[in-house]
């Protein structure tokens, strides 16, 4: 299975991660239109951790035993049967935040977009963009801080 | 895979079989991670409730009517087909024969077995109060509790319930029930709500939170006797003589583990099942897990029942691996979870609660916002942690506490608001960042 992979080093913070990100899980997927008219309805999943001159940006590391998946009461949390990669049911979820809990990156965040009682209430997190030949994250860093690779499985951890 | 180490299975004439009593998390965990290496054993999933898997947890969102009755489905209706499991449904077992490997139902079926599971959770604590038999008074544990319990309301237009306990289940009750528009009193015994997983500060948060909702949170109270008229519920009498004239009265204390069948097979049990930490019980081939099993917490650092969702679904995947000769160690549970009262959320993960005499703790608090934030340091290592209304970072803290990182040095990192990994120490950040084998 494909990971992204960060290289800490090339990350120079310009956030185009997060903004691509935003665009590709919006309805519209049109920059201009995601950021004037649907800015309070999606949310990046891709975050840029920072402090003083180093960043780099952090999204789910698709772990081999995903802690995510052992706390979610709803099931909605899985590994996508074609991709391979843990992804949320957004349909299933019910914002219990128990993968929330436990994500040791904090790579999963609530979204509570929509306002009120009639807005969403669900965990939100990495989809590796369904299945895309590249993830926008990726695809948009103008650095080459991420990058999309084969990376073989965990060896076995002490 | 993560902690796991191929070891030689001794070669069988036959088939083995694998019988899992219980059909919750820890059969579900079970039955995967044994799926992923063997396919050739025989599994047997033997429950005493008669319905498909559904989650436990989710119940209280179901009583909320916040979710449809298909969405307690924990996994799809071809989970048994997929994983070749042989379902039998509402047939309790009542005798396991260590000697003779075989376990019994009370429908007098008998099924053999090489490895045995035990994953039968707990039952609700209902205290022995006079005049319970009557319409009207229910637990809160099980599909069948929940869809009485809205069966009933429905029925009886119910308007005024008593919750006993203000534990987590008893407040997932009171929330759930106070979403369907019924009028609460909550008893608690303790002198705080959730006393076991928060502070006083974060639980006197919660309470005003139910209070200002409209609940009347009665503490270190409790309901003594039961009053009824013709055979339905009317009222509830408490130690301190007041009356409360009711329509619907949950138990909501808590659950006992259902270890009784593995006492009287001669397996060792204190309060749970004694396991290792391969899950394995005192008696060769047969595991247990779950709620009913007394398995190792890392934070305290010795065995004991850490009831909760995760550690049910992990110990489960230990032992069905275990079961097919994967060496598999199980790393530990940490007590921790979730809740959250008139849309405020909390989380309390290990010893969040712990005293200051003897720790270091740290804390800081926006009552008025709703937000709080209390972490506990033992050594220069975090061992607890509580948010309260902010907790988008909460699984960092987790992590630190599972990982038993040396802290010292980042306090004020651990309090910041959006706490970045950048500011842990560089080993657990590349750990973290790389945990899937990927290289920074
Ligand atoms: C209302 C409620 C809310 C909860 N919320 C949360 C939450 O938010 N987060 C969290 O982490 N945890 C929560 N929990 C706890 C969580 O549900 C349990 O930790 C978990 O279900 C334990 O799983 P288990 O498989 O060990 O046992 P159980 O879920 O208790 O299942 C036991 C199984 O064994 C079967 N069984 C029992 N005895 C026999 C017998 N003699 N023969 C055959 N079958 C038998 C039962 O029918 C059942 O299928 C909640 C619990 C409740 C009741």
């Amino acid at each position: 299975m494909k990971r992204i992979v960060i290289h800490e080093e090339h990350c120079i913070g310009c956030r185009l991660c997060e903004v691509h990100c935003l665009v590709q899980h919006s309805r519209s997927r049109d920059i201009i239109k995601a950021f004037r008219t649907e800015r309070d309805t999606v949310l990046p999943r891709v975050h840029v951790e920072e402090s003083g001159p180093i960043s780099f940006a952090l999204q789910c590391r698709q772990c081999v035993e995903p802690v995510c998946i052992e706390a979610c009461i709803s099931g909605a949390m899985h590994r996508d049967e074609i991709t391979g990669a843990v992804v949320c049911d957004e349909a299933k979820c019910v914002g219990c935040w128990m993968c929330i809990m436990v994500c040791p990156a904090g790579s999963i965040q609530q979204n509570m977009t929509g306002g009120g009682a009639s807005g969403r209430h669900i965990a939100s997190k990495c989809d590796l963009c369904y299945g895309a030949e590249v993830p926008a994250c990726v695809a948009n860093c103008p650095n080459e801080a991420l990058t999309y690779e084969e990376v073989p499985e965990a060896a076995p951890q002490e | 895979m993560e902690n796991t180490r191929s070891v030689q299975t001794p070669a069988l004439d036959q088939t083995p079989r694998i019988v899992i009593v219980g059909n919750s998390a820890t059969a579900v965990g079970a039955v995967e991670a044994l799926r992923k290496v063997d396919q050739s054993a025989e599994v047997t999933v033997i429950s005493a409730e008669p319905h498909m898997i559904y989650s436990r947890p989710m119940l209280s969102h179901y009583l909320a009517g916040e979710i449809e009755r298909p969405r307690l489905a924990y996994r799809g209706a071809d989970f048994y087909a997929r994983h070749n499991v042989r379902p039998v449904l509402d047939d309790a077992v009542v005798r396991i024969d260590p000697q003779a490997h075989s376990v019994t139902t009370a429908s007098g079926q008998t099924f053999g077995w090489d490895k045995l599971l035990i994953a039968t959770g707990g039952s609700p604590i209902i205290p022995p109060l006079p005049g319970l038999d009557v319409e009207g008074v229910y637990a809160f544990t099980r599909l069948d509790d929940a869809l009485a319990i809205l069966e009933y309301a429905r029925k009886r237009e119910a308007r005024h319930a008593v919750v006993i306990g203000g534990g987590m289940i008893g407040i997932k009750a009171t929330d759930a029930l106070l979403k369907r528009g019924l009028r609460i009193s909550m008893v608690e015994l303790a002198p705080a709500i959730l006393a076991r997983s928060l502070d006083e500060v974060a639980s006197r948060m919660m309470s005003n939170l139910l209070v200002d909702a409209g609940v009347e949170v009665l503490l270190e109270n409790t309901v003594t006797e039961v009053r009824s008229s013709e055979g339905r519920l009317t009222g509830v009498v408490l130690r301190d003589g007041r009356q409360i004239a009711c329509d619907l009265l949950v138990f909501g204390i808590g659950v006992r583990p259902n270890a009784g069948l593995a006492r009287e097979a001669g397996l060792k049990v204190n309060q749970g099942i004694v396991v290792d930490h391969a899950m394995r019980t005192s008696h060769e081939g047969i595991y247990a897990a779950g709620d009913v099993a007394e398995a190792y917490d890392l934070v305290v650092d010795m065995n004991r029942i850490v009831a909760i969702w995760p550690n049910a679904y992990r110990q489960g995947a230990t032992a069905g691996a275990h079961m097919v000769g994967v060496e598999r160690v199980d790393p530990g549970g940490v007590a921790m979870n979730t809740v959250e009262v008139c849309g405020v959320p909390a989380i309390s993960v290990g010893n969040g609660n712990a005293p200051e005499e003897g720790h270091q703790v740290l804390a800081e608090c926006d009552e008025r916002a709703h937000r709080y934030k209390r972490m506990v340091l033992r050594d220069g290592r975090l061992v607890g942690v509580i948010l309260v209304g902010d907790i988008n970072r909460a699984g960092v803290y987790t992590g630190l506490i599972r990982n038993r990182i040396d802290v010292s040095g980042c306090e004020d990192a651990l309090l910041n608001e959006r706490i970045s990994l950048l500011s842990l120490p560089d080993q657990y950040r590349k750990h973290v960042v790389t945990g899937a084998g990927i290289e920074v």
